[in-house]
């Protein structure tokens, strides 16, 4: 990104604060947050397309009913890898660049905590997806088990099986990087006087993520190992003849994967409780209550995951127990929604892009925090399991929820990050087609899963056809919509209108006290707070 | 050590580096060859993956003991190592706790089910397993790796017991002689602790091949095979890599590495060794004793 | 001002789709919600989901009616000026207790189905399902009576060479065939990897695990050929392994099974041909 401005008081004080290296050189080497956070940032962006792609290949296939465009087995695997690519390869780096980039100027920490981890979690990234992506071109094709991986099924998986499992390790163990990263330097770091009850939201949430991360991923490498094991060294973890069971492997997995999925949404709301105060121009209402509703939310996500596995066959008192405790999410949930419609409150709104992404935020994650409900009720969920109205719920919640968040950040800090103003014209279009996109694509779903349509089905029964059609229509309008978006980025890294340092008449914190672009190093030493 | 180069107010930031993509790298090759080998492949590339990790490892912390030695770190970084590695065991911890939470599911639910205990159970058992009785040890209702015996916990796994926790001692010890700057102290303290956790594995090596051999139980001896080895064999892992560690740290001490203010190095491969050791009084009780 | 006109625009698209999305449902068999179903436990469930639904529309109506009035009022457009509240424990409090009872109302009459749900005594008829990499077997435990029943739509209707059945991917060689008005246990499990066994009419699916049994149960009170599918991933053929299953009077069924104990093993053309959508290909 450019920070030309800065690189003339190169030279003098080596060792402190010297601008970036050039060439490619820099990236390769960095230490420096905001460099690595830039690299994850794009690393997602592309993903982002990457899972995209696969996901309009899906759509395609299910355009109309009969095999047209994928083999059955080719159509898995796309959904398998359409999934593992978003979560781990788009949603989760975003998060990560935004947490890189903005966490140590929010606390005025000159760095991340230790700087050279911080590049190597980076860095596995791009070589495990490279592992991943690579099953597609191998004899029996890539993973096509769903990307919950559940045995037996995934133990049928061919060649790609221990690249699988072994990408996973890798991710996983940049996560776990990342996150003790994250923490030590909230904890550590922080500029003498940021309490903890002083920091901006976006870094409780990330402080309380970085905590999830740490506590499941190793959970989740544990238990593929444990697939590992059984494929190839003859263990019996899964296996009902050893006196194993394969639904062992779901409590493991979702012990993990539940915690999972409010990785992708804590951080998600840690934003929009930036960006909602800012262009109401009003305090966040509710700030005690918001750290503790995220904390609630932690908490309580370690302990619903079987809510996932109602048809499995659990007894009574674990299907009861697993119910009351994912409908108790609700409560923290709705804390939240309520305290950025009250900070929205006799505000002063203006309605530039992030904000618009902040609304539609707020009703769309809603929207799905409602099925996922529906979804908690057991005896309803017997009916909508693995169907598409399960689709619709978590798409809800990830795409509108989890990556319009990601949007609505990268166009509120990309000023302050390039020290120049995107194109609003072209932003708010972006905006519009997204949202109309995402509606049209994911609204019917739930339909069709009422209706009766399973998921990971490459074909369909008639009467599910015009739903069908309509959420394709939907997926190309917002895939493409998408393009507005990389044009837009790259047209605001290149050059554009200049950046003032507070950037938007509302905004407060740390971050805004800097140069747009903030110099290579901020903070180097640390600032006053009041 | 001094640290007087280093303005007290002025943060340390590491210039670039080079080890982290030759981690990188080096982690890349080592899947791969494991990829590889697992699919029948040869081992070429897992070995070279070893030795790169090896090398990046020697280069990388070779580095930061050097920057340690220099003085550049200061108190403020010191803690971020601190909470790294807390953070970094708090991880270790919850990869053990899956092992141990297929343990428990097993013996809970799976075995007693196909065993026909609870309603739950009964079709399950009769209609499909009618033949099993329940029990633990088990390797299910298909006696899946054949006949074994299980292992008995107040042998070999006592004495081991005994050998991890008294070289939780001895580390303590040492870190006692490094703080009141007892030099034969500390050297003789971490000397025991590695000697014991050498002791420790090679019983354990021991356990292992009269496991195999005369009480025919291998990982392939069903769930409790699977439970067993698992479990004791990432402890293992643990308990090497942490006598390497503590070994390093001999040879620092001996090079004269430590201050009684400033050892975390030290300190965090005591925290690390005591984890392990935790993990152990686990693995005697849920998966020998109980 | 530009910002709204965009605002308007996008209204109106959106109210488009949604009203094109509408007009759809509104054709005559074109499936928007959940089936009521033929059994009181698919009513109940039913019910519960309306119940919970309308719960949601109710919450959503409220939360999104503040936000758009003030979105609407408290524009700086409009020359509002930014109050600075930012605290209020009396209602923070009470928007934690409100939704927590709400939460009690739907816990309640949920925990009841459920409870019903898990009650298989005193069933008059037991058949365990087997689910197969991709068919179905059926066995009558008490009757001796077992087969299997397998997709029957043609390759060519799925190759698009072929013109589509009105049952297309939702019929079977032979269909599971039960008595109607009485209580049946249904015990689901697998001969390889995990499948789920699912008619929406009946009001639930049940998971079919390999070495396991599940036991369920149902009590349908009307005739008629009810269809579903295999709701588990399962392979390469997931999508093509549906559940018929036909209710018919008692005297039919008996008469049924009489003619099934005769002839145990009912043989059409395709039941020993694995269905698959590659011809000539098994594996995966
Ligand atoms: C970002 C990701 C994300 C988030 C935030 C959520 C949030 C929630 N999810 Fe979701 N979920 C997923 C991602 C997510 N989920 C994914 C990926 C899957 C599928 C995985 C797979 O199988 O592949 C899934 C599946 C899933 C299931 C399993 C369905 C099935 O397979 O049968 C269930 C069941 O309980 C569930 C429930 C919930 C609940 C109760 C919440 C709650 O957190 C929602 C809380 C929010 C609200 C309720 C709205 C706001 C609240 C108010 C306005 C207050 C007042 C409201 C009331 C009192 C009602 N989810
Ligand atoms: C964060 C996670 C995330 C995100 C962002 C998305 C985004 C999308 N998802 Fe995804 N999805 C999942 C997570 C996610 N999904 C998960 C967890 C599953 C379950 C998998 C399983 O069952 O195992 C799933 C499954 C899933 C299914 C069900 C598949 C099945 O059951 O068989 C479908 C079907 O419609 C779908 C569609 C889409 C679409 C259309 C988008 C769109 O939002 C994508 C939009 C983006 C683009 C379209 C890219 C941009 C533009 C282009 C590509 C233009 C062309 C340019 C170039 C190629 C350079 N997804
Ligand atoms: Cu059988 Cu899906
Ligand atoms: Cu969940």
């Amino acid at each position: 990104m450019s920070t030309a401005s800065h690189t003339t008081d190169h030279g003098h004080d080596h060792d402190h604060d010297h601008g970036p290296a050039r060439g490619l050189s820099r990236w390769i080497l960095t230490t420096n947050h905001k460099d690595i956070g830039t690299l994850y940032l794009l690393f997602s962006l592309a993903m982002f397309f990457v899972g995209g792609a696969m996901a309009l290949v899906i759509r395609a296939e299910l355009f109309e009913p009969g095999l047209q465009v994928v083999d059955p087995h080719f159509f898995n695997q796309m959904t398998t890898l359409h999934a593992l690519v978003m979560i781990f390869g788009a949603v989760m780096p975003a998060f990560v660049g935004l947490a890189n980039w903005l966490i140590p100027m929010m606390v005025g920490a000159p760095d991340m905590a230790l700087p050279r981890m911080n590049n190597w979690s980076f860095w596995i990234m791009p070589f495990a997806f490279t592992l991943l992506l690579s099953t597609l071109f191998m004899p029996g094709g890539g993973p096509a088990g769903g990307w919950t991986l559940y045995p037996p099924l995934v133990l049928q998986t061919g060649s790609a099986f221990p690249f699988v499992i072994l990408a996973v390790h890798m991710m996983g163990a940049s996560s776990i990087m990342g996150a003790i990263n994250i923490i030590a330097t909230i904890l550590n770091l922080r500029a003498p006087g940021m309490t903890l009850m002083k920091m901006p939201l976006f870094v409780w949430t990330w402080l309380i993520t970085a905590f999830l991360l740490i506590a499941v991923m190793p959970v989740l490498a544990g238990t593929v190992t444990m697939l590992l094991t059984d494929k190839f060294f003859g263990t019996s973890f899964f296996n009902a003849a050893g006196g194993g069971d394969p639904v062992m492997f779901q409590h493991i997995f979702w012990f993990f994967g539940h915690p999972e999925v409010y990785i992708m949404i804590l951080p998600a709301f840690g934003v929009i409780s930036q960006i909602i105060p800012t262009f109401a121009r009003k305090p966040l209402f509710g700030y005690a209550s918001m750290v503790y509703a995220t904390a609630s939310i932690a908490f309580l996500s370690f302990i619903v995951w079987a809510h996932h596995m109602f048809t499995v066959g659990m007894p009574l008192a674990g299907e009861l127990f697993f119910m009351y405790a994912t409908m108790l999410i609700a409560v923290p949930t709705g804390v939240k929604v309520f305290n950025w419609v009250s900070t929205m409150w006799r505000g002063a709104m203006t309605f530039e892009t992030p904000m618009l992404f902040a609304i539609a935020f707020v009703i769309l994650f809603t929207i799905g925090g409602f099925s996922g409900l529906m979804l908690a009720i057991a005896p309803a969920d017997f009916q909508y399991h693995d169907t598409y109205f399960v689709v619709a719920h978590f798409h809800y919640v990830l795409v509108p929820g989890a990556v319009f968040s990601i949007m609505a950040a990268a166009y509120y800090w990309l000023p302050k990050w390039t020290g120049h103003m995107y194109n609003e014209k072209l932003g708010k279009l972006h905006f519009w087609l997204s949202v109309i996109g995402v509606n049209v694509l994911f609204f019917p779903q739930h339909f069709l899963g009422l209706a009766g349509m399973p998921r990971r089905i490459p074909d369909y029964a008639l009467q599910f056809t015009e739903f069908n059609m309509v959420s394709t229509v939907g997926a190309f309008l917002f895939g493409f919509s998408q393009l507005f978006f990389l044009y837009n980025v790259i047209q605001t890294i290149r050059g554009g209108a200049k950046a003032t340092d507070q950037v938007w008449e509302g905004a407060e914190g740390l971050e805004w006290t800097l140069s747009s672009p903030p110099p290579y190093h901020t903070f180097t030493t640390a600032p006053e707070i009041k | 050590m001094t640290h007087a180069e280093h303005a007290p107010d002025h943060y340390y930031v590491p210039t670039q580096s080079h080890w982290p993509i030759i981690a990188t790298i080096s982690l890349f090759t080592l899947m791969l060859g494991g990829a590889t080998l697992l699919n029948g492949g040869s081992s070429t590339l897992l070995l070279t993956g070893f030795a790169l990790i090896l090398i990046t490892m020697f280069g990388w912390f070779g580095t930061v003991v050097r920057e340690s030695e220099k003085g550049l770190y200061s108190d403020q970084m010191d803690r971020s190592f601190r909470w790294g590695m807390g953070w970094f065991i708090f991880s270790e911890v919850m990869f053990f706790a899956a092992f141990f939470g297929a343990l428990f599911y097993a013996r809970t639910y799976s075995v007693p089910w196909l065993g026909g205990e609870t309603s739950h159970g009964v079709l399950t058992h009769g209609l499909l397993w009618s033949g099993y009785e329940a029990a633990w040890p088990t390797n299910g209702p298909s006696d899946i790796g054949g006949f074994f015996a299980p292992m008995h916990p107040w042998g070999l796994p006592a004495i081991n017991t005994l050998i991890l926790l008294s070289s939780g001692a001895t580390l303590t010890w040492a870190h006692w002689g490094l703080i009141e700057q007892n030099r034969p102290q500390l050297l003789k303290g971490l000397a025991a602790t590695v000697a014991l956790g050498v002791l420790f594995l090679s019983l354990q090596a021991y356990e292992y091949a009269h496991a195999y051999h005369a009480l025919h139980l291998t990982l392939g001896s069903g769930i409790y095979g699977s439970t067993f080895f698992m479990l004791t064999g990432f402890h293992g892992l643990h308990v090497t890599i942490g006598a390497i560690i503590l070994a390093v740290m001999l040879f620092r001490s001996l090079a004269g590495h430590f201050t009684p203010q400033r050892h975390f190095a030290f300190e965090a491969a005591a925290w690390y060794w005591h984890f392990v050791d935790v993990v152990w009084l686990g693995l005697f009780i849920f998966v020998y004793w109980l | 001002m530009a910002t709204s006109r965009i605002a308007h625009g996008g209204g109106i698209a959106l109210s488009a789709a949604l009203s094109l999305a509408w007009s759809m449902g509104a054709h005559a068999d074109l499936a928007l919600n959940m089936p009521q179903g033929v059994t009181a436990i698919s009513h109940d469930v039913y019910d519960l989901h309306m119940l919970i639904f309308w719960i949601c529309v109710a919450i959503g109506v409220v939360v999104f009616g503040v936000m758009f009035w003030s979105i609407y009022h408290h524009r700086k457009s409009r020359g509002a000026v930014p109050a600075q509240f930012h605290e209020s424990t009396l209602v923070e409090v009470l928007w934690t207790i409100v939704p927590m009872l709400i939460l009690i109302g739907m816990a309640v009459p949920a925990t009841g189905t459920l409870v019903r749900m898990a009650d298989a005594r005193d069933a008059e008829l037991t058949i365990k399902v087997t689910g197969y990499q991709w068919r179905w077997q059926y066995d009558y435990l008490d009757d001796g009576v077992k087969f299997f029943s397998t997709l029957s739509t043609p390759q060519a209707q799925i190759r698009n060479v072929a013109a589509k059945d009105e049952h297309y991917l939702l019929e079977v060689d032979n269909p599971l065939v039960v008595p109607v008005g009485k209580k049946i246990r249904i015990l689901t499990t697998s001969a390889d990897v995990i499948h789920s066994w699912w008619v929406p009419d009946l009001g639930w699916k049940k998971d079919a695990i390999p070495g396991f049994i599940n036991e369920n149960w149902t009590l349908i009170e009307k005739p008629g050929v009810y269809r579903g599918q295999c709701a588990e991933l399962c392979g390469r053929d997931h999508g093509f392994m549906p559940v018929v299953v036909k209710a018919v009077p008692e005297a039919e069924f008996q008469q049924w099974l009489e003619q099934m104990k005769k002839n145990p093993t009912p043989q059409t053309a395709r039941n020993d041909s694995r269905p698959s959508t590659v011809p000539g290909d098994q594996t995966l």
